[in-house]
């Protein structure tokens, strides 16, 4: 079945100087198989120039019920913005 | 041949639709946000939000069988595959289908990042648990037949599908985006294909007006039931899956298809179809709602052999996937 065999995570390269983004998944025994059909599934107008696969079950990520604690750290140092400083008038370049 | 203005203008709802995404993704939302937040904010859901049952359910339910539409809807024009009367012609046909089925995976990957796996989405197809739209239990008689699919059937398909860009779970919104954008191809082959039928010889021209008879009725059922009968629609609506309800989007269908149908040439087997001044829409007949609830429950002309095809083709292709299977479990023995 389709289904027993690992998912992947489609990432395509749209076009040289800019990064792959994230595409869609699908099913591959293996990761020549997911490359092919990647190619057929997500390329089949020339929408890419380099394509990744990755083992879905391979990505750790966050979790979205934590999000709020795990972003926290950076929600109160404002200062790390430039906007942050006010600068007084007429001062150019800065 | 003549512009398509449907399409362009449906084509630049889909592009609409890609940049309001954006546009509302770039919105901040304050704090912890809800469901309902979210919903109210027309951002979108992400597969691992919280989100209400019955709202993960109904998503499973309608992208299944949305995805369970794609892969069967290869087989009516699959028929003619072989029998394509030029080498261009079967090129682009091929192509077509092909599409069909990467909509069908486009989908079914949608559907499982909402937790059901792919073994029983197939199994559901293949046992007839879950439904595909029932138009693909209609046969494919003539050669004509592709050309009114891909103007009538593609068309009433990109018009349901237009507004599902703009759905609140964000991998059926991203994956009706692309669907749309190359569904665009498929109509307008279609129509183009019709189109020369339409300026050939009296049989050719026939050829193409008896299918459009056949296939007119057919496509308007494909909105679905009246308003008032629809059972899934109010919740829907209010989850902002769906956007506009089966009479509505019927009507933009006639209103779209009457001037077309001029263009080509043939007429839509209608005699009280006609421009209502008042309602600024065409009237219409509807289609037989009986007939559409027996094809769905199981009796159209091909029900029967379609899901007896796809569990042929499944079965024949097992020997494929246990030696894919093998190899790649041979490949990791040796590396390991």
């Amino acid at each position: 079945m389709t289904s027993d065999q690992p998912l992947w995570e489609v990432f395509v390269r749209p076009r040289r100087g800019l990064a792959h983004t994230h595409a869609g998944s699908l099913h591959a025994p293996d990761a020549g198989m997911a490359l092919r059909h990647a190619r057929d599934l997500y390329t089949r107008r020339q929408e890419g120039v380099s394509i990744w696969v990755v083992p879905a079950a391979e990505i750790t990520a966050s979790s979205p019920d934590e999000k709020d604690s795990f972003f926290d750290p950076a929600a109160d140092k404002i200062y790390r913005h430039p906007t942050f400083y006010e600068l007084p008038e007429g001062v150019a370049h800065l | 041949m003549p512009g398509v203005a449907g399409a362009e203008s449906l084509l630049g709802e889909v592009e609409e639709a890609e940049a309001a995404l954006r546009e509302a993704a770039d919105r901040a939302l304050d704090g912890e946000a809800s469901f309902e937040a979210v919903i109210a904010a027309d951002q979108k859901i992400e597969p691992r939000d919280a989100m209400p049952d019955a709202y993960r359910a109904g998503l499973i339910r309608q992208i299944a069988q949305h995805a369970h539409s794609e892969i069967i809807g290869m087989q009516p024009e699959g028929n003619w595959i072989s029998r394509a009367p030029s080498l261009r012609r079967k090129a682009i046909l091929l192509a077509k289908v092909q599409d069909e089925a990467g909509h069908g995976l486009y989908l079914y990957a949608a559907a499982e990042t909402l937790g059901v796996s792919r073994a029983e989405l197939d199994a559901a197809l293949l046992t007839g648990k879950q439904k595909y739209s029932s138009i693909f239990n209609y046969p494919t008689l003539s050669w004509a037949d592709v050309g009114a699919i891909g103007w009538l059937v593609d068309g009433a398909a990109i018009v349901n599908q237009v507004p599902l860009c703009r759905c609140s779970y964000g991998p059926y919104a991203r994956a009706m985006i692309r669907v749309c954008k190359e569904e665009s191809f498929h109509q307008r082959q279609g129509y183009q294909s019709l189109y020369v039928l339409a300026q050939g010889t009296p049989e050719q021209r026939a050829m193409a007006q008896d299918a459009v008879d056949r296939w007119w009725y057919p496509s308007l059922a494909m909105f679905g039931p009246p308003d008032a009968d629809s059972t899934h629609s109010a919740q829907s609506m209010a989850w902002k899956v769906k956007r506009f309800s089966n009479d509505e989007l019927r009507q933009r269908f006639v209103d779209m298809c009457v001037p077309q149908a001029e263009i080509l040439g043939v007429t839509l087997p209608d005699p009280d179809l006609k421009w209502n001044e008042e309602r600024g829409h065409y009237d219409y007949t509807s289609p037989d709602f009986e007939e559409l609830m027996r094809v769905v429950k199981g009796d159209g002309p091909c029900n029967r052999q379609r899901l007896a095809h796809r569990n042929r083709a499944h079965e024949e292709g097992a020997w494929v996937r246990e030696a894919a299977a093998a190899y790649a479990a041979k490949n990791r023995k040796v590396s390991a």
